[in-house]
C-alpha cells in the first residue's frame, strides 16, 4: 500500500539573488515524497496560487499541487492543521529551515503540537514503510546516519544531505493544476512585527590545530570532534542534565 | 513484334512505380508539423540553388564535383531524352546523338564514381551505395547500346531477341535503380529529395551567399515542447534529412566523433530516415556512433525518438560547431535538428544531464549560470573607471561584458579590451549590474523558456538608453545578440544598432589609426576560430588582420577558417560533459602544436578556457584584445 505523503512547500529565496525559487530543502521534501508516493505525492503551500515559483515544484513531474489561499500575513499553521486533520495523512515532509516567510522553520513543530505528531527532524532518507512503521534515516553531521523507527503519522524536516531536488521541467509545470482552496487565515501578529535583515555569517570558533604534516592537518580537518570535555549524562534526573546544559550556556556566554 | 516494345514497356512500368514510390515518400515528409513555404519560387530557385549553392559545396572537393556534374549532368538529359525517344517516339536522329552524348558523358561520371568506390574512405556509406556505380554504369551501356541502331549506327533489330531480352535486363537494372530506387529509398532517393530540399529548405538565407544561423524560437506553452517524435519536426526538415547522401563529410568533421563521444552526425540524420520512415538501422551501412553497435535502433514517425531510436547522450555530445552543417554539400540542417530534440528533453521530461540543471537554475534564479550575486557583475570593473550606461543614458558604445565578468581568467581579457578601448578614446559605457547572461548557454541545452525570458529582459534593458554600436568580447553574446535577439524585439532596443565582436570593432579601430602598436616580438603566432565567430557569423578576416597590424604573420592550422575544429566548449558541451575517449581541447591543442606555433591567439574566452584547459606543457593561449594590448604604445600626458 502506498502510503499517503503530503509535501509542504514554500517560496525559497537565492542566498545570491534574493530572488524567489524553488526552495532548496522543500525541493528535496518533494523529491522524498516522490520516491515514496510517486505521482500521488500531494504537495501544499499556504498562500498564493498565482505565484509563479510553485511551478517549479510540479515541473518535477506532478500533475498538480494544493494551494491553499491565504493572505501574505496570515498565519499558515492553523490552515494547515486543518487541512492536514481532514485528509488521511501518513506523512508530512517540511524542510529544517525556512528559506523566506514562515515556512519550514518553526512550522513543522508548531503543526506536530497542533496534531499531536511526532516531528522527526533531520531526516536524510525514508527507507520503508511497513506496517504502519517507517524506517527513517537521521542525518548527523561528517555524514553520519542514525536508524530510527517512526510510527505513522509524523512530520519529518528533511535535512540538506537528503537526495536533490530533480530538475524541474517548463512544459509539465506549465501545465500542471493548481488547486486553489479558499481559507480564511488570522493575521500572524507576531510574523507582522518581525524585521528582516539580511543574515551575517556567525563568528566560528577557531580550532588551533597543532599538525607538523599535511597527513595530520588532513586528519585534523576530517576527524570526528573529540568531545574531550564533553560529557554524556544518561541516568543523571532530568533537573542535574537541565543544570548542566544551564553551566554550559552561561561558560559559553549565551545568557549572561 | 512485342520483344521490340519491351523496353519501352518497361521504362513506363519502371517510371509510373517510381512515380508512386515518390508520392509515398512524399506523404512521410507530410507527416511532419506545417511550415510556410513558398512553392513556386521555391521551385524556380531550385535549379540556381543546386548549381551555385550545393555545387560551391561540393566544389571543395574537385574529384568529387566534376564526377557528380558529368554523371547527374549526364543522367537528367538522358531521362529526358529517353522519355522523348522511348515513350514518345522522337525519331529524329539528332535526338538519338543527343541522347548518346549524355550517355557517354554518364558513363565517364559513373567511371568515376566507381574507381572512388574501389577504395573508399571510412566516412562513406557502403551497402547499396556500393552498387550504386554499377547500377549506373549498366543504365548507361544499356541505353547507349539501345540507342545505337535509333542513331542508324547499327542497323534496326540488330542483335536479335536475345539481345533485346539482355538489354531489358539492364533497363530493369538500371532504371530500377535510378527511378524505381529514387522513389522508394534507394540511394538515388537523394537526388529526388535533394531537389525538393533545395527548393523548400527551412533556411532560404542560406543561398546566394548568405549565412542563417539563429535558431528558431521554440513556440511556448503549447501540450508539449521540443520535438519528441520525428512527426513532430517541420515536414521540411523531414525532407531535409532524407536529402543525406551518406557523404560522411559531416562526420569526417565532427569534433565529437572524433573525440570517441556517441555521436555521428551522418548515422544521427539517418537515425532521423529511420525515423520518419520506420523500421531499424540494420541496413545502415556506414561509420556507427563511437562505442554504440548499429543495428538496434527502432523508430516510427509516432515514437518518442530517445525511446529507442537514438539515445540522449548522442544528442548531448553536439558543441553546437556547425562544421557539420557547413561541411554538408545537401545543407542539411543538423544543429537545428538536435536542438530541437534536446528541447523535449530538457523543457519537458527535466532531464539535461551532469551540470545541467543546476546551471540552468542558477540562470534562472541569478541570471548567471554560477550563481553569482547579480549585484556583483560588475565588481571586475571596479578599478576600471568604466561608465554605466544607466547613469549617461547615451554612449557611441556598449561594451557587452558577458559572464566573463565572473571569472578571473576572462577578466583579464575584458581589462585588455578596456585597455585598448582607452586608448582609443572610445565614448564607452558598461550595462554594469543591469545585464543578464544572454541566454546562450540555456539555449543551447534546450531550454528554450529560459532563453527568451532573459532575451525579452536583456532587450528590455538595452531599449532604454542609446547607442550606436553594441561590442563584445564573447563570439556566443554576439551571436546571440546579433542573430537570436531579433526574434523578440518587439520595442526595436536593437534597431539600426550594429551588433560587433571586438576583433571587428579593434579592427576598425586600428584601420582608422586610433591605436597606436609596437611589432610583435615573439614566437610563432597561430589563430583558433572560435566557432561562434567564424560559422556563425561569418567573421574570419578581422582577426588576422590584427595579427597582422602588429607584423604578425599567421601560421595556419590545417583545419581553420569555415573548417576550424571546435575547442569543445560550445554547445553547453563541458556542462553536460558526455564521456568520449579523448577531450575535444586536446585534439586542437595538437592541431595548435602541429604548426610550431608558441602562441595560439583567440577571439572567444570559452576558447581560452577550454584551451588553457590543455595540460603543459603546451603553446600559451591568449585573446587577441590580450596580444594588443600587450603591444600597445601608450602615450605620456
Ligand atoms: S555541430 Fe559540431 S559537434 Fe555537433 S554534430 Fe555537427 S560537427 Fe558534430
Ligand atoms: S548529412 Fe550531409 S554531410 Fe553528412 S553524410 Fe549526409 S549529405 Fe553528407
Amino acid at each position: 500500500m502506498q502510503p499517503n505523503v503530503v509535501s509542504l512547500v514554500s517560496i525559497g529565496r537565492h542566498p545570491q539573488s534574493g530572488r524567489a525559487r524553488r526552495a532548496e530543502q522543500d525541493g528535496r521534501g518533494v523529491e522524498l515524497g516522490l520516491k515514496l508516493a510517486g505521482e500521488k505525492l500531494s504537495v501544499l503551500h499556504v498562500g498564493n496560487p498565482e505565484e509563479p515559483v510553485l511551478r517549479q515544484y510540479v515541473g518535477m513531474g506532478l500533475p498538480a499541487m494544493t494551494v491553499l489561499k491565504q493572505d501574505e500575513t496570515a498565519d499558515a499553521v492553523p490552515a494547515l492543521s486543518d487541512y492536514l486533520q481532514q485528509e488521511k495523512i501518513d506523512i508530512v515532509l517540511t524542510g529544517v529551515r525556512s528559506e523566506s516567510g514562515e515556512s519550514s522553520g518553526m512550522v513543522p513543530y508548531l503543526l506536530a503540537e497542533k496534531l499531536g505528531w511526532p516531528v522527526v527532524a533531520r531526516v536524510a532518507d525514508i527507507v520503508s514503510i511497513k506496517d504502519g512503521v517507517a524506517e527513517v534515516l537521521l542525518a548527523l553531521p561528517r555524514g553520519q546516519r542514525r536508524s530510527v523507527t517512526v510510527k505513522l503519522p509524523f512530520i519529518a524536516s528533511v535535512d540538506n544531505a537528503a537526495a536533490p531536488a530533480r530538475q524541474s521541467a517548463f512544459g509539465p509545470g506549465q501545465r500542471a493544476r493548481m488547486e486553489s482552496v479558499n481559507t480564511h487565515g488570522e493575521v500572524d501578529q507576531i510574523r507582522v512585527n518581525w524585521q528582516e535583515a539580511p543574515a551575517k555569517p556567525r563568528p566560528k570558533r577557531l580550532k588551533t590545530v597543532k599538525a607538523k604534516t599535511a597527513a595530520d592537518r588532513f586528519k585534523a580537518a576530517t576527524a570526528k570532534p573529540q568531545g574531550g570535555s564533553g560529557k554524556v549524562m544518561k541516568n543523571e534526573s532530568a533537573a542535574e542534565k537541565a543544570k548542566a546544559i544551564f553551566d554550559l550556556l552561561i561558560e559559553e556566554n549565551v545568557i549572561r | 513484334m512485342v520483344i521490340d516494345w519491351l523496353p519501352s514497356i518497361l521504362i513506363v512500368v519502371l517510371l509510373a512505380l517510381g512515380v508512386i514510390g515518390a508520392l509515398r515518400r512524399i506523404s512521410l515528409w507530410r507527416a511532419g508539423q506545417p511550415e510556410k513555404v513558398n512553392l513556386i519560387a521555391g521551385l524556380m530557385a531550385m535549379p540556381g540553388r543546386y548549381l551555385n549553392d550545393l555545387h560551391h559545396v561540393v566544389e571543395r572537393d574537385k574529384y568529387m564535383s566534376r564526377t557528380h556534374v558529368a554523371t547527374a549532368g549526364g543522367f537528367v538529359l538522358s531521362m529526358v531524352l529517353v522519355i522523348a525517344v522511348y515513350v514518345f517516339h522522337v525519331e529524329q536522329k539528332i535526338v538519338a546523338w543527343l541522347l548518346l552524348g549524355a550517355l557517354v558523358l554518364m558513363l565517364c561520371g559513373a567511371f568515376f564514381v566507381f574507381k572512388r568506390r574501389l577504395n573508399p574512405p571510412s566516412r562513406l556509406s557502403k551497402g547499396p551505395w556500393m552498387r550504386l556505380p554499377k547500377s549506373l554504369i549498366t543504365f548507361a551501356l544499356t541505353f547507349i547500346v539501345l540507342t545505337l541502331p535509333v542513331a542508324g549506327v547499327l542497323p534496326e533489330g540488330f542483335g536479335g531477341v536475345l539481345l533485346t531480352l539482355i538489354l531489358s535486363v539492364g533497363v530493369i537494372i538500371g532504371l530500377g535503380e535510378l527511378i524505381f530506387g529514387m522513389g522508394w529509398g534507394g540511394p538515388m532517393k537523394h537526388a529526388f529529395a535533394g531537389a525538393l530540399h533545395l527548393a523548400f529548405h527551412r533556411r532560404p538565407e542560406r543561398f546566394g551567399g548568405g549565412r542563417s544561423t539563429g535558431l528558431k524560437p521554440a513556440p511556448l506553452g503549447d501540450e508539449s515542447h521540443g520535438v519528441a517524435k520525428p512527426s513532430d519536426f517541420k515536414w521540411n526538415q523531414l525532407l531535409g534529412f532524407d536529402a543525406c547522401v551518406q557523404c560522411g563529410k559531416c562526420e569526417a568533421m565532427c569534433p565529437a566523433f572524433a573525440a570517441g563521444q556517441p555521436l555521428n552526425p551522418k548515422k544521427l540524420i539517418q537515425d532521423m530516415v529511420v525515423g520518419l520512415a520506420g523500421g531499424t538501422d540494420a541496413k545502415y551501412a556506414g561509420s556507427p556512433y563511437p562505442g554504440k553497435e548499429v543495428g538496434h535502433a527502432k523508430g516510427g514517425a509516432n515514437n518518442i525518438i530517445t525511446a529507442g531510436l537514438i539515445e540522449a547522450d548522442t544528442l548531448w555530445s553536439c558543441t553546437t560547431c556547425r562544421a557539420c552543417v557547413e561541411e554538408c554539400p545537401m545543407m542539411i540542417e543538423h544543429v537545428d535538428a538536435i536542438v530541437d530534440m534536446r528541447r523535449f528533453l530538457t523543457m519537458e521530461k527535466g532531464d539535461t544531464p551532469n551540470k545541467g540543471s543546476e546551471v540552468l537554475e542558477n540562470i534562472i534564479a541569478t541570471d548567471n549560470p554560477n550563481g553569482y550575486a547579480p549585484g556583483s557583475r560588475t565588481n571586475w570593473a571596479a578599478d576600471q573607471n568604466l561608465p554605466v550606461i544607466k547613469e549617461k543614458k547615451q554612449a557611441d558604445v556598449l561594451f557587452w561584458v558577458s559572464d566573463g565578468a565572473f571569472d578571473m581568467r576572462s577578466q583579464r581579457i575584458l581589462r585588455s579590451f578596456v585597455k585598448l578601448m582607452k586608448a582609443a578614446n572610445v565614448d564607452v559605457a558598461i550595462l554594469g549590474d543591469e545585464e543578464r547572461d544572454s541566454g546562450d548557454v540555456a539555449r543551447r541545452l534546450g531550454d528554450d523558456a529560459t532563453f527568451q525570458s532573459l532575451a525579452k529582459r536583456n532587450l528590455a534593458t538595452l531599449s532604454q538608453y542609446s547607442f550606436k554600436k553594441i561590442v563584445t568580447t564573447d563570439p556566443h553574446a554576439y551571436h546571440c545578440l546579433r542573430n537570436e535577439y531579433a526574434d523578440f524585439d518587439t520595442e526595436g532596443a536593437l534597431k539600426g544598432v550594429e551588433v560587433l565582436h571586438h576583433t571587428t570593432f579593434l579592427n576598425q579601430l586600428v584601420q582608422a589609426g586610433a591605436l597606436k602598436l609596437d611589432t610583435f616580438k615573439g614566437g610563432k603566432v597561430t589563430y583558433h576560430d572560435p566557432c561562434y565567430l567564424g560559422r556563425y557569423n561569418g567573421e574570419y578576416e578581422a582577426p588576422r588582420d590584427l595579427l597582422r597590424s602588429l607584423g604578425i604573420e599567421v601560421a595556419e592550422m590545417e583545419r581553420s577558417r569555415f573548417r576550424s575544429r571546435c575547442c569543445g566548449g560550445g554547445g553547453g558541451a563541458p556542462i553536460t560533459d558526455i564521456p568520449g575517449e579523448r577531450r575535444i581541447a586536446d585534439m586542437r591543442m595538437e592541431d595548435v602544436t602541429a604548426t610550431g606555433a608558441e602562441l595560439v591567439a583567440v577571439g572567444c574566452q570559452q576558447c581560452t578556457a577550454m584551451l588553457e584547459g590543455v595540460v603543459e606543457p603546451r603553446p600559451e593561449v591568449k585573446d587577441i584584445a590580450e596580444i594588443l594590448a600587450g603591444q600597445l604604445i601608450e602615450e605620456v600626458h
